[in-house]
């Protein structure tokens, strides 16, 4: 059974179309990757498999529980499988990186508080922060706060790791620092990832599959290979960087002689 | 014609669903309190309890302190130019005294919260809602209501009634100053007549008052909060909102605890 089971997801936000019949499903163990261009809906998808809105119909399968309609209960036990690493990070400006890490382990948990010590030490290791868990989140650089928040994610062993555009905004060379971790986690945790991004390296070097969004719907699913090969035409340009005709050179001389006419007159 | 009514029928929508708003977000916080007590609750809520105890509380304590002391010196100067014409100065110290346990201690230290602390209560929650980190709080299974809220609502009800009191204190003082300096009341006799005149019903009614103004900073700044929408703009805007909105109300449910205590309480 797939650990997470999309059916028929439609989102509207004020009457406008934004997920339109959305079906897919991640199986357990594989890197899911949500691609596409800005707009084209991959972040409200990750909204709806994190129970954060309501869709307008159709269902979103958590470990077999459907988010958008179980109980509170249900959704935070759900949520306790669930590892999130957000795109601005959303580490707590008021707590240290430490502290950050270990709050779900210290909400969540009975552990005695040399443990929850012992396992944040061990989570921020793993994302190469062991000897920064006393700074606070704005005394740490873009990349170094993605990762923080990578180990928070991290603190309960979830099932499924969530990552929102982790390498947007950073430099190629710490954006492939992140790549590498997203993998070397997947492989020494066995956890399900799902990322969404539109950077295409990262995509490519961390996915098992992709999906690519375009306007609400899904324009191809596939593995990295059917991607690359795929005849598309939308996920073609997407691949190739090829832009959308947006200023049409001749509505443009078109405005400026008729503004020339106007200012004459 | 048609609209008019549909404008007024909006407006009047929306205001029943902002009280609406509050209301669910009160009994949830409410709900919620228990997490944030000591002993029974959880250690790490009643430590950013306390946290923020200090900050409504101790950081307010000079600027309370001090318009307090205006307050007092100028009601108490007003009360003596139009007693003094009567015979009749001696009265200054019942009106400052009873002024201040019954209104104006309450009602200025809400002022002041309001401004301090309702507008920071805003802009930290309206800040982690941009910044994603009340989504963050939700996908870690930890209600942001329970998180954020109920630490601030102990906090000022807390907080609010033992500021109501030392404004009282000071307040009560600086009548004590001015009589002193223009009748030459010793302060010994100026305290002994302002305990004479206080009663006990005086001072409950100011400490009922002053949960109820701590309730409606708390709630209706808290609820700004969580209504921001979009970017660092709206954060702005919620911060005003929530002063001038926890303001008004305050001043609202003045009149109206006055209006019942004055019915309900004459002898």
């Amino acid at each position: 059974m797939s650990i997470i089971s999309i059916r028929d997801l439609v989102v509207e936000y004020d009457g406008h179309r934004v997920l339109d019949g959305l079906s897919l499903d991640i199986e357990h163990g594989e890197t899911m990757v949500l691609l596409g261009g800005s707009g084209s809906g991959k972040s409200t998808l990750l909204r709806q498999i994190l129970g954060l809105e309501r869709p307008k119909s159709g269902s979103v399968f958590v470990k077999g529980v459907d988010i958008a309609r179980c109980s509170a209960a249900e959704l935070k036990k759900v949520r306790r499988s669930l590892g999130v690493a957000f795109q601005s990070a959303a580490l707590f400006n008021s707590l240290s990186v430490e502290d950050n890490v270990a709050l779900t382990l210290r909400e969540h948990t009975r552990l005695a508080p040399s443990v929850i010590e012992l396992m944040v030490w061990m989570k921020l290791a793993v994302v190469g922060l062991a000897e920064f868990g006393k700074l606070h989140p704005q005394e740490l650089s873009g990349g170094m706060k993605k990762r923080a928040a990578v180990a928070r994610a991290l603190a309960l062993d979830p099932e499924i790791l969530v990552l929102d555009e982790p390498s947007a905004g950073l430099d190629p060379i710490v954006a492939a620092e992140l790549d590498e971790l997203i993998v070397l986690l997947k492989e020494v945790f066995e956890v399900t990832v799902i990322v969404v991004t539109h950077e295409l390296p990262s995509a490519f070097r961390i996915a098992d599959r992709i999906s690519m969004l375009y306007k609400g719907k899904f324009r191809a699913v596939g593995s990295k290979e059917e991607i690359r090969t795929s005849q598309d035409p939308r996920v073609r340009q997407f691949l190739d960087r090829v832009p959308d005709n947006i200023a049409q050179a001749g509505t443009v001389t078109a405005y400026f002689e008729k503004y020339l006419q106007a200012e004459e007159t | 014609m048609a609209n008019v009514l549909e404008n007024v029928g909006k407006s009047a929508i929306d205001q029943l669903d902002y009280v609406g708003s509050v209301n669910l977000q009160w009994w949830s916080t409410l709900r919620s309190m228990i997490s944030a007590l000591p002993f029974v609750g959880n250690r790490y809520r009643w430590q950013a309890s306390v946290r923020q105890m200090l900050q409504i509380g101790v950081d307010a304590l000079p600027m309370v302190s001090l318009m307090a002391i205006c307050t007092g010196f100028i009601l108490a100067m007003q009360g003596a130019s139009e007693l003094r014409r009567f015979g009749a100065i001696h009265y200054d110290i019942e009106l400052v005294a009873a002024g201040f346990t019954r209104e104006l201690g309450p009602l200025l230290t809400a002022i002041a919260v309001s401004g301090r602390s309702g507008s920071a209560f805003a802009a930290e929650i309206g800040t982690m809602k941009v910044t994603e980190e009340l989504d963050s709080l939700r996908v870690m299974a930890l209600d942001p209501i329970e998180f954020v809220l109920a630490p601030k609502y102990l906090a000022c009800l807390i907080a609010v009634p033992c500021l109501s009191v030392i404004s009282n204190v000071c307040g009560i003082l600086a009548g004590g100053l001015f009589m002193f300096f223009s009748t030459h009341l010793s302060p010994a006799l100026y305290l002994h007549d302002v305990l004479a005149f206080i009663k006990l019903r005086d001072i409950i009614t100011g400490l009922i008052k002053s949960l109820a103004f701590a309730t409606i900073i708390a709630q209706v700044s808290c609820l700004e909060g969580f209504r921001v929408r979009g970017g660092p703009d709206s954060v702005g805007r919620s911060t005003t909102s929530a002063v001038v909105k926890s303001t008004f109300l305050v001043i609202v449910a003045d009149s109206v605890f006055t209006a019942i205590f004055y019915f309900t309480l004459q002898n």
